[in-house]
């Protein structure tokens, strides 16, 4: 039941006001961009927060970060004699992550995410609505395809095609040609799959996702009673799978549903908090309520909602 | 059974309660996503192997690992990149013949400058740059290779040696030889000699040199160096070492000389020997020549 697109978000800027209604896209553009920002000032003004990439970095010339994906296919590729900054850097990132939901890679941080949601931005407006056949798990696919190439080939081959890492460092080191692989991924979601490179196919999202399963922060649909069935956050969420769960209260844990979304795959980009008039969504942890009164939502949607 | 493929029949066996037809699906789903990546995952594997290849003008950062393992270990994070203070190294991008994303410099462009501290390899997170090399003249970037003898213009018996003083390992890396111009046949040729022993691949000779395309150049030490055999051995050395022969001595050659004469090989050819015992004149033929003249004497 696909929701009108002139009719989407409406009632939520009525409710919310245009910056309510996308708060939380907003403050991921600005995530995105300043993460991308303190990467690039050091090589742009000589002011050296961030160096390196998404793939290691060091910030403020002590913290090492490293992706622990590439951790991985390291070790798949054989390459065992790490220098110290690796370990704690994958460790470090791995941390983080678990903390703050996996995917927050995706939403908040990847700068691929930009291209696919122009592409879906573009896919809504030109109304295009055919979409290849692809299973989500055929990310996980690719995730295992990611360790066995590294395995077979002993080297780290997947980031010679990682449009995920080939933006981020064309951004900072220069792009070459990698800006093909970049159109390519934004034709691919806009014509030939919705959400296709992230939603289906992406091993980086897949890894984090599986981080994510088991990560603290989640977005919950705390006030869920709320819920008119607008379908507004299905429309808007790029995993729109992992709402029902939390929203309809088919996830039980002892007894209590759970009103939290605990699928690895939501990326928590709060798009729901956003577009929903009625405030169900918050972000909160991923343990169920104990009780109505002492739930505590950790961020509410937005305080100022009338009628 | 061509049957059962039109649609009624499909829906019929949906209608059984749709087991055989949900795993016949699941299975036919999962092996089409499979076959999708695998297909995908063939073409990057191939490409990975071509792009194994590193070209002979790419030179790696001082420390980094033989190149399958540097593939393994390097994330194409840009650290080093960042701390060469001469801003030579960059980063490979997409359509490079360089793996893409991965550290290099050209010599000829810009050369490592040795820096004593080598400030790129510490920063390296996974030892993609070997974190033991902390003497940069033992870095082994590359050989240099004086590759045209034809163009250098030392072999032309004018004095360059403009590679010989760029060299940091002057004197070791990049000695001057001597031998003699056959051309005007009283000059000298002063011909610049690399020794692997010492040169670091650091590619100052080669940007300093003044023809237009260089005479000198880096190359990836497999390319540079030859290997002998493990079995071989240099018989002198062996002797050296062993303080005497370790065959049957040959016996000593002994030429048709003229009476009185000795050889030497190295040098100076056919000598009078010191002392003649044998002789019926004496050493001096003015002895000889002059006997019975002024008896006097």
């Amino acid at each position: 039941m696909p929701v009108a697109i002139e009719k989407l978000g409406r009632d939520a800027i009525a409710g919310k006001g245009w910056f309510g209604a996308h708060k939380w896209l907003i403050l991921r553009r600005i995530s995105q961009l300043s993460i991308l920002a303190l990467f690039m000032v050091g090589p742009v003004a000589g002011v050296w927060i961030l160096k390196g990439n998404l793939s290691s970095s060091l910030l403020a010339e002590t913290v090492p970060m490293t992706d622990p994906l590439l951790f991985l296919q390291m070790i798949a590729a054989g390459h065992l004699g790490f220098a110290r900054d690796a370990i704690i850097g994958a460790a470090l990132v791995l941390a983080f992550y678990l903390l703050v939901g996996g995917r927050v890679y995706c939403a908040w941080v990847c700068p691929v995410n930009i291209v696919a949601d122009a592409a879906h931005w573009l896919r809504r407006r030109l109304a295009i609505r055919g979409s290849a056949r692809i299973g989500r798990d055929a990310r996980f696919w690719m995730l295992g395809l990611v360790l066995v190439l590294a395995l077979v080939t002993g080297t780290l081959a997947f980031e010679l095609v990682n449009p995920v890492s080939m933006l981020h460092r064309g951004l900072i080191f220069g792009m070459g040609f990698a800006w093909t692989i970049i159109l390519g991924v934004f034709l691919f979601d806009l014509f030939v799959m919705k959400h296709g490179w992230c939603g289906h196919l992406c091993p980086v999202g897949a890894f984090y996702g599986l981080i994510g399963a088991a990560s603290l922060v989640r977005v919950r649909a705390d006030n869920r009673a709320a819920c008119d069935d607008c379908m507004e956050c299905y429309e808007v969420c790029p995993e729109p799978q992992v709402i029902p769960p939390a929203l309809k209260g088919e996830h039980r844990r002892g007894g209590k549903a759970h009103a939290a979304i605990l699928s690895g795959a939501c990326t928590n980009c709060a798009r729901c908090i956003d577009i929903c008039p009625h405030d169900v969504f918050n972000f909160g942890l991923r343990f169920p309520a104990r009780s109505a009164g002492r739930r505590q939502p950790l961020l509410q949607g937005t305080a100022r909602h009338g009628a | 059974m061509p049957a059962g493929r039109s649609a009624p029949a499909k829906s019929s066996a949906d209608n059984r309660g749709g087991k055989t037809f949900n795993r016949r699906r699941l299975i036919t789903d999962a092996a089409r996503t499979a076959c999708g990546v695998a297909l995908f995952g063939l073409a990057v594997g191939l490409y990975s192997r071509q792009s194994r290849s590193l070209p002979a003008d790419a030179i790696r950062p001082p420390g980094a690992l033989r190149e399958k393992n540097f593939l393994a270990a390097c994330t194409r994070c840009g650290l080093c990149v960042r701390d060469c203070p001469y801003g030579i190294l960059k980063l490979a991008e997409l359509g490079e013949n360089v793996a893409t994303g991965t550290p290099y410099f050209t010599a000829r462009k810009g050369p490592c400058e040795m820096c004593t501290d080598i400030p790129c390899v510490p920063p390296c997170p996974t030892g993609a740059l070997d974190h033991a090399l902390t003497d940069i003249n033992k870095a082994r970037m590359g050989l240099a290779v004086l590759i045209d003898q034809e163009t250098c213009i030392a072999f032309k018996g004018l004095r360059c040696e403009v590679c010989f003083n760029a060299c940091p390992l002057l004197g070791k890396a990049i000695r001057i030889d001597y031998r003699p111009n056959a051309r005007t046949g009283k000059h000298a040729i002063f011909p610049p000699v690399v020794s692997s022993e010492y040169c670091t691949g650091c590619g100052l000779c080669e940007r300093v040199c003044i023809l237009e395309e260089a005479a000198i150049k880096v190359m990836p030490v497999r390319l540079a160096k030859g290997a002998l055999g493990r079995h071989y051995r240099h018989g002198w050395e062996q002797k050296q070492k062993a303080g005497g022969a370790l065959v049957t001595p040959d016996p000593e050659h002994k030429y048709n000389l003229p009476e009185g004469m000795d050889y030497e090989h190295a040098g100076r050819g056919l000598i009078p020997r010191e002392t003649a015992p044998d002789m019926p004149f004496p050493a001096n033929p003015l002895d000889t020549l002059s006997k019975g003249i002024g008896g006097a004497r």
